[in-house]
Parts: structure tokens; sequence; C-alpha cells
């Protein structure tokens, strides 16, 4: 019987090597996996490429994976906002490397490496800073840049609802990162609000599918977010 | 002289945008341009964090945590709108399915060049987010800012001193003192002056040539 379900973090996090490139879901608080990032700072592994929107805030969760000295770089489109001080420290240090991508190439970036396609052109960044160094190409009459695929080696992503065979469904704007990034990683990891009986979640109504996630774990948010 | 309030310039962009288009709302300013929206015209909204159909803040007691804007503030979904993935919402915006963004800049040149993310080329940690993506997908790309900088330097320029977000992307700048249209191969032209601004005024706070509408 296929059962990806886990109960403890330690199962969740298992595995998870020194050096991975770990996608990191939500936008803001909407499905951001919390829990999960705790636990990875938990399990010990460093020397991470994290890819996440933003470069963490406050002292919790990403900021504290960065302000343990476990990231190596940070791949993010947007790693300036109001509590982003770990990170800002640390990259006048040059103790952390940054990528910065627009958020677009970002998503479309890890869409590719869950579909099998290397790299694509996109008009996004042509003629800008960022797409110095990178092969532009012109098509119908406009110029292009070519972007690479964003495999990675874990996801850790939150979904409101998960079964045993991974199928996941998202509430309001969580799907955001989350379904994306499930689709790019080695290792996919999904901390959710329900544990659903299969079936239960109506297939129509399933945003992620099983075979896109390895282990789920249940993680109740509380009342607020119920 | 009376320029434009910022209530002024939301209200003047809103009614510019016919029913039925579909628009994006940059961060900050731009936001404002939906709270003036005539109740009888449908324009919707979209959010970069995937929501089209983006309705308005909601009371204190009805917040959805798991529905924010691309500002991570809490919004509301109207009747017909729709959730869906980064790279789907991406997609929307990257694929040329937007007829508008709106986004606020530090900088628009007269060929239509917009700077908006980045203040040097080794800014600590810039950030771009959505913007270059808005700016080379959306079918139109309006700008609404202050006419100058606080200190008084013209934001409309011959050429961006500032890093591209993205290269002959601006159509239209609607300013406190006027509203600009970007033609190409001539460069802005003066569609409206804010009560008691003079042309000369306006050329005088402007750091590219103006041109009054043939």
């Amino acid at each position: 019987m296929i059962n990806k379900i886990v109960t403890t973090m330690a199962e969740a996090m298992a595995g998870i090597r020194d050096g991975s490139t770990v996608l990191i879901g939500g936008f803001g608080s909407v499905g951001q996996p919390d829990a999960l990032i705790e636990a990875l700072i938990e399990q010990g592994a460093s020397g991470l490429t994290c890819v996440a929107n933003n470069a963490g805030t406050g002292h919790a969760g990403l900021a504290r994976l960065m302000e343990l000295g476990r990231v190596r770089k940070i791949i993010c489109s947007f790693p300036r906002s109001a509590g982003s001080t770990v990170f800002e420290e640390l990259y006048r240090l040059g103790k952390i490397e940054l990528e910065i991508v627009p958020q677009g190439t970002m998503a479309e970036r890890m869409r590719a490496a869950g579909a099998g396609v290397p790299a694509f052109y996109t008009a996004t960044s042509v003629g800008t800073p960022l797409a110095r160094g990178k092969e532009e190409r012109e098509f119908n009459g406009r110029r292009y840049v070519m972007e690479h695929a964003l495999n990675a080696d874990v996801a850790l992503v939150e979904a409101w609802e998960g079964d045993r065979w991974g199928n996941l469904a998202y509430r309001a704007s969580g799907q955001n990162f989350n379904a994306v990034m499930a689709t790019a990683a080695e290792l996919t990891i999904a901390q959710v609000s329900r544990i659903r009986e299969l079936g239960e979640i109506q297939p129509e109504h399933v945003h992620t599918p099983g075979i896109f996630v390895n282990r789920v774990i249940h993680v109740d948010r509380g009342p607020d977010w119920a | 002289m009376q320029p434009f309030s910022r209530g002024q310039m939301a209200a003047k962009l809103a009614g510019d945008i016919p029913e039925g288009w579909f628009v994006n709302l940059g961060i900050g300013i731009p936001t404002m341009v939906a709270d003036h929206v005539p109740a009888d015209r449908e324009v919707i909204l979209h959010s970069e964090n995937g929501v089209l159909g983006m309705g308005p803040a909601p009371a204190a007691d009805k917040v959805d945590p798991w529905l924010i804007n691309a500002g991570k503030q809490p919004v509301t979904l109207r009747k017909g709108g729709s959730y869906f993935h980064h790279a789907d919402s991406f997609s929307i915006i990257r694929g040329g399915h937007l007829d508008l963004c709106v986004l606020g800049a530090f900088e628009v040149a007269e060929n239509g060049d917009i700077a908006n993310w980045a203040t040097s080329e080794n800014d600590t940690a810039p950030a771009v987010g959505g913007a270059m993506d808005l700016a080379a997908g959306a079918k139109r790309l309006w700008v609404m800012m202050e006419h100058t900088t606080k200190d008084g330097r013209p934001k409309l320029v011959e050429r961006c001193g500032y890093p591209l977000t993205a290269p002959g992307a601006v159509s239209r700048i609607y300013t406190n003192l006027g509203i600009f249209e970007v033609v190409k191969g001539q460069g802005f032209v003066v569609r409206e002056m804010a009560p008691g601004v003079s042309f000369e005024e306006l050329q005088a706070k402007s750091g590219a040539k103006l041109h009054r509408p043939a």
C-alpha cells in the first residue's frame, strides 16, 4: 500500500544532504511551509541553495536558517522587504550569494524543470542588467534572453489538504509558488492542514497530482487558518 | 498651481480604463486606482500571486488569511474570480494577456524606457519582484508617479540613468502635474495639465522635450 504520509518531522526531513538546492514555497505568509522550514533547521543540512520569492524576515524560518550560516546562496526575486535584516547583513558581509531573478522567470524556470525543458527564451529582462551574460536571440522581430530550468533536490511546500498518494489541493491564493515548486524537485515534502482519505479530494479539484509529491505531513495551523 | 492629488491621479487613470480590461496594478500608489473604477464598469484585476477578479480589502472580521495580493495585504475575490499558481499567473503576464499594467517609476524616458527597480548598478541587494515581467509582458504599460523626485529632479527624462526595468514599454504617464502620451519617434506629448500649470512650467520640471498635442 502506498503511504506517503509521515508522522514525524524527522521522517519528513530524512535524507536531505548538505549542499542541496531547496525550493521554499509560499508567497508572503500564504502557503509558506513554516513547520517544514523549522524542521530543516533542526535537521542540520548546510551549504544550502535556497529558492524562495523573498529572503526571509525577522529571525524565524528562512531568516533563521540563514542566520545559522546554513545557506550558501539564495535565489529570489525580492530579497529586500520589511524585516529582511538577517539577509541584508549577511549580504553586506559577503557571507551569502544572491541570484536575483524576475518573479515570472523564477516561476517559469521551475515549471520548465518540472516539464523536462532545459531552457527557454523570454522577453523579460531584455535590455536590463539582469540579461547580462545571457544568450540573446531574436524571434519574429523581438529580442529574448535564454533562461535555464531551475531543478532542485528538495521542495518544501504547503497545501490545504493532502492524501496518502500525495495528491494536494490548496486554499485561495495558496497555490502560488507551491504548485510549481512541487514539480521541480527530486524530493517534494508537503505540510498540509488536513489529511484526507483517498478519493475525498474530488479528482477535478486536485491541484498537484500525487506523482509530484513524496511525503505528506499533517501540520495544524490552528483556528485562524481553518 | 494646483497639482493633482494622488486620489485625483488615480481617478483620472481609472476613468481611462474601458470596461472588460484585465489590469494589474503595481504595489504602492497604483493600487489606489482600484478604488476609483466606476461602480458600473467591470474591470478585472489580476494579482501576481495567482488571483484574477480581485476585490477590495475585506472588513476586519472577514479577513481570509489564505487570500492576499502581491503587496501581501488581505483582499477579497469577486464573483467570477479565480485562483491559480505562479507559473500560470505569470503566463497571464508574460503571454501578453493583460490589457494594462500600471506601475510606479523612478524614471521614464522619451523612448518609453522605464526604470523602477534599482537606483544604482551596485544597489545593496536589489529587488525586482514581478516588475520586469509586467513591463515586458502587458499589452500596455502606464506609469503613475510624482512629476519630480523629492529634491525636485525630473523623472521624465531623455534617457534613463538608473538600470532599466524594460526598454520602450511605457505608453502613458500620469503625474501630479499632468498626463502624457509616449509617442514613438516623437517623445512626450502633453495630453492634460493640472489646473494652473503652464506648459512652460511643465517643461521646466521635465528632463526631456515636451510636445503640445497635434
